[in-house]
């Protein structure tokens, strides 16, 4: 029998000790009756000779070991009964804290699912990135380098210590079977699937023979596109599909919730058959390797296997390998920039939950001052301090827990929306859901903040004066814990500023921000990404004229005003950033300043009505016949020319690929590319554009993979979508328009996160408003029901209800100013800390503190004006009575 | 009682109880009956330090306890010896007598050294 097996049998087990100990008396008494002794005097000798029942069950008992843990038992029974004996604390007290361990726990749960979990593959911790560095690279500025296709071929071949696998990233358009649509597609080399150990749904992975140029096309689904185009049809290996033009044995298809660099693909095909020039090249670096350590190897074996291979490519390709190093590191999730936010999201939950603790101790506390007289009675009756400690610390504990059990329950509905509401797409919120972490978490928290606002109360139990104590009312003695109280009042206002000053500094940096001009007129601007009719791709003249075509019948709808291609357009991921010059005399490569490439045609400026400065944009005589030129923003300018006026002037853009020099006609406006949070703080900004027109035939495939088309319109834009699609289908109807946006709603995404972080912070700031005015009403109400005697002697010397009144709200504001100046030095803190998470934070005015303190101090002050009042009604004969 | 008894010394009582127990189940009021009739009221087994003892006992694992009828047909609590107590008594008793020797043999050896 175990411990806890007796504790549950407890009752059994008490039954049998007292019949164990009847069966011996009546035993014993019946042998001395038998030996002759009357009835009476051999029922006291058993007694006497046994010592007492009830102290010898007792000591059987402790010798049972299970003392404890009955002791407890009882305890927390003695909890729950308090708690029922006093509803309306209870449900205080618990929704107080439900809303605070719920709260937390939801942001933990995200955080948890975002930051902390391992990446969703077997043995996560043998998985690495393989990165490529170059001296040239500013991996600061870009992040960090991909791997030429070469180079991983060669890195296959020569680990031992890695099993390698890499993927491009690259698009395509699916014309069969369903609808045509452009897909996100990875090739892959083979193998990719059983290095992350990942089990494809049905199906088999690519072949080695395959992987090779000629090879017969085959193709892996994603699990969304194979429901999405094949309906979920079982019999989907060995049916086929076409894309871009080619026609794909479906070999596999990939597991539901299968994402690798954060994004679930929808078609994988083998890197091998790409016969892509770029391929070959070990200049470019766009695959990106994963790789498992071999059972065996250490990844600092493996590290320095590949630094050898590194330095090996370097040695045998001078030319494009020279300066350049491999770097294997563990492989993390891919989760983008939202870390800070949520951190700062916990922390600000996290205050919150230390608002309630504080809220419900100072409760508790006042509970405890009021039951100082029970407590030196058990104390007379030889309880120990540490029993009382720990039956004042379980009565909390149980609050703590009951709490803690509603705020997992609100937990569980919370999550789903909060991560629904998340700005864009919370990376890896399909991975956030409650597990035996969050559940951990939950309890810890809810122990520790029960432990947290149990002790004041617990330690504060009466041992020094039993005897004055038991002696004195409880009214007299209130004035020990006044100090503790107001203690507690103090840290909930200190608390609520620190929440309701952020909330107000990102109020005022949404405003700013919202009032901001984009650079561009975003009204009445459609945005939509454009796929060619892959048949058109692969000749460089149908690829211009398919471009023409587009622009000229879309320009025909009506409601249409202007159109215009373009690259890269702003508010949206997806950028081209290249170094610049304005002489031939180039710099070091890692000190050339960088801008924003966007490639437009002429009509560009009048859709997104950007403000000419100087000069001229482009017409139809920039063409392939004429000088090379662009048109830079007033950001270049400044920063290249000065004062200067740059029109005319040439600039050197290395690595522009089809010319190095060019002529500067015209200067437009700043536009904010990185949105309106972001653009003040990015690192490039200075633009430039050059028209679609004057690239070579090279070019015309890759930048019509990624082209987009901009349209002003007369009408709401989004009436335009289904006109503009059907008009533009195409010939073979396979030319698609996705990610289609309006520039109004891009603006307004860009604020998403202030927006969605002031949001929280309101509601945060909000419960800590309502939280500390209960807090400051509780232990008001009883401080001066404490002072009741006192009040009514004063009113019986004369005093009017008005200086009662005064009496009263004196001392609340002597805390409230104690809070507020203590909050003000930690939301200055705070202030800086939001500064540097959060993009287009300025920095704390007093404005915001002249606005957000005063609501504290009304709240607080209304809260202490209603005990205040009833203090000034009260009858001075009953209060007299009292005493 | 006028014979004086003398008190056990610590830690005794509970081989004692093992090697009472040993002899077969037996009942608390027994075991102390026992005690008593074999010490020939020499030992005096405080009744009131028996049940923890034997609760102790339990408690360890070595003894182990059911409820059966008595020969006069009432239920009691009957205490049996588990391997593991067995065990226990057999390296308790064999430490106690190791150590009465020693003691005997120490005071043989004061007497002599007295002559």
């Amino acid at each position: 029998m175990n411990w806890w097996h007796r504790l549950l049998r407890r009752n059994k087990m008490e039954e049998q000790l007292d019949k164990e100990m009847r069966f011996h008396l009546e035993q014993h008494t019946s042998e001395l009756i038998a030996a002759g002794v009357n009835p009476a005097e051999a029922r006291r000798r058993a007694l006497m000779a046994l010592g007492g029942p009830e102290q010898v069950k007792e000591e059987c008992r402790d010798a049972r070991g299970t003392r404890w843990l009955e002791d407890l038992w009882q305890d927390f029974r003695y909890a729950m009964r308090m708690l029922r004996q006093r509803p309306g604390f209870a449900a205080v007290a618990l929704l107080t804290l439900a809303l605070g361990t719920g709260a937390t726990t939801v942001m933990f749960t995200l955080v948890n699912g975002v930051l902390l979990k391992p990446l969703p593959f077997p043995e996560p911790d043998r998985l690495v990135a393989v990165h490529g560095q170059s001296v040239e690279w500013n991996a600061e500025l870009f992040g960090k380098q991909n791997v030429a296709y070469q180079d991983f071929l060669d890195c296959t071949r020569s680990s031992h210590s890695l099993d390698l696998a890499g993927a491009l990233f690259s698009g395509g358009t699916v014309s069969q079977p369903g609808e045509p649509e452009y897909i996100d597609l990875r090739e892959t080399s083979p193998g990719l699937f059983s290095v992350l150990r990942v089990p494809l749904l049905s199906g088999r992975d690519f072949l080695p023979e395959e992987d090779k140029q000629g090879a017969a096309p085959v193709a892996i689904l994603g699990y969304s596109f194979w429901r999405r185009h094949f309906a979920g049809r079982a019999d989907v290996p060995n049916s086929t599909m076409v894309l871009d033009v080619k026609r794909y044995t479906v070999v596999g298809i990939a597991p539901p919730g299968f994402r690798l660099f954060g994004q679930e693909a929808d078609v994988y095909t083998p890197i091998g058959q790409d016969t892509a020039r770029y391929l070959q090249n070990r200049d470019m670096h766009p695959v990106r390797v994963v790789a498992r350590i071999q059972p065996g190897n250490t990844l600092g074996e493996a590290q320095a296997e590949l630094s050898l291979i590194g330095r090996h490519l370097a040695e045998t390709y001078q030319e494009t390998n020279g300066r350049r190093t491999l770097i294997v590191e563990p492989l993390r999730p891919e989760i983008g920039d939202v870390r800070s936010t949520l951190w700062l999201l916990l922390g600000a939950v996290g205050l919150v939950l230390l608002i309630a603790c504080a809220n419900v101790a100072s409760l508790l506390l006042a509970r405890a001052v009021s039951r100082e007289r029970e407590l030196a009675v058990r104390v007379a009756l030889g309880a120990t301090r540490a029993r009382l400690v720990r039956q004042c610390l379980a009565e909390s504990v149980v609050l703590g827990l009951s709490g803690g059990a509603l705020g997992v329950l609100l937990a569980t509905f919370g999550v789903r929306p909060l991560v629904a509401f998340w700005p864009g797409d919370l990376p890896r919120g399909e991975e956030v859901q409650l597990d035996w972490h969050v559940l951990l978490f939950a309890l810890a928290v809810s122990v520790l903040s029960g432990l947290l606002f149990g002790l004041a109360p617990a330690v504060r139990a009466p041992f020094r004066d039993v005897e004055r104590t038991l002696r004195a009312g409880a009214r007299s003695i209130a004035g020990g814990s006044k100090r503790l109280h107001s203690a507690f009042v103090i840290s909930e206002i200190t608390l609520a500023i620190i929440l309701l000053v952020s909330a107000g500094m990102l109020g005022r940096t949404l405003l700013r921000l919202a009032s901001l001009d984009p650079g561009v007129d975003v009204h009445n601007v459609l945005v939509a990404r454009t796929a060619l009719s892959p048949a058109t791709l692969s000749d460089p003249g149908k690829t211009r004229a398919a471009w023409k075509d587009v622009l000229a019948r879309a320009r025909r709808l009506p409601g249409v005003q202007s159109v215009a291609t373009v690259d890269t357009f702003p508010m949206r991921e997806g950028d081209n950033e290249q170094a610049y010059w304005t002489s031939a005399d180039l710099p070091p490569s890692n000190k050339l300043p960088f801008a924003l490439l966007t490639s437009v045609s002429p009509d560009y400026l009048d859709v997104m009505r950007i403000p000419l400065r100087r000069g001229r944009f482009f017409d139809a005589h920039d063409d392939l016949g004429s000088t090379p030129v662009i048109v830079i923003d007033e950001v270049l300018a400044q920063n290249a020319f000065g004062k200067e006026d740059p029109v005319g002037k040439r600039l050197w853009i290395p690595d522009m690929g089809y010319a190095n020099v060019f002529e500067i006609v015209g200067v437009v406006g700043h536009v904010r590319h990185w949105g309106l949070a972001g653009d003040d703080q990015a690192k490039v900004r200075a633009q430039i554009y050059y028209p679609f027109a004057q690239l070579p035939d090279s070019f015309m495939h890759r930048w019509s993979e990624l082209m987009s088309i901009a349209v002003r319109t007369q009408i709401p834009p989004l009436n335009l979508v289904a006109p503009l699609r059907s008009e533009l289908k195409g010939v073979a109807g396979d030319q698609v328009l996705y990610e289609v946006h309006t520039m109004e709603q891009l603006a307004s995404d860009s604020l998403a996160r202030q927006r969605f972080l002031l949001l929280l912070f309101g509601v945060f700031a909000g419960l800590a408003l309502v939280l500390a005015s209960i807090g400051i009403y509780g232990v008001l109400a009883y401080l001066t029901g404490q002072r009741v005697p006192e009040i009514g002697i004063r009113m019986a010397l004369g005093a009017r209800p008005n200086s009662v009144i005064w009496l009263v709200l004196r001392q609340s504001l002597g805390m409230i100013l104690i809070g507020v100046a203590l909050g003000t030095a930690a939301a200055l803190a705070a202030g800086r800390v939001l500064q540097q998470l959060v993009q287009g934070m300025q920095p704390i005015e007093i404005s915001t503190f002249a606005i957000m303190i005063p609501v504290l101090v009304l709240a607080a002050l209304f809260a202490s004006f209603l005990p205040a009042r009833r203090a000034s009604r009260v009858d001075p004969v009953t209060a007299l009575r009292q005493e | 009682m006028l014979n004086p008894k003398s008190d056990l010394p610590q830690g005794t009582l509970d081989l004692l109880i093992l090697k009472v127990v040993a002899l077969g189940p037996v009942h608390g009021y027994a075991i102390a009956q026992r005690l008593e009739q074999v010490s020939q009221h020499v030992v005096q087994v405080p009744q009131g330090s028996l049940y923890p003892a034997l609760h102790r006992l339990e408690n360890r694992g070595l003894l182990a306890a059911d409820w059966k009828d008595t020969e006069t047909g009432r239920e009691a609590k009957f205490y049996r010896l588990t391997g593991k107590g067995r065990a226990q008594l057999e390296t308790e008793a064999a430490s106690w007598e190791r150590l009465t020797e020693a003691v005997a043999l120490i005071l043989k050896l004061s007497e002599g050294g007295a002559k």
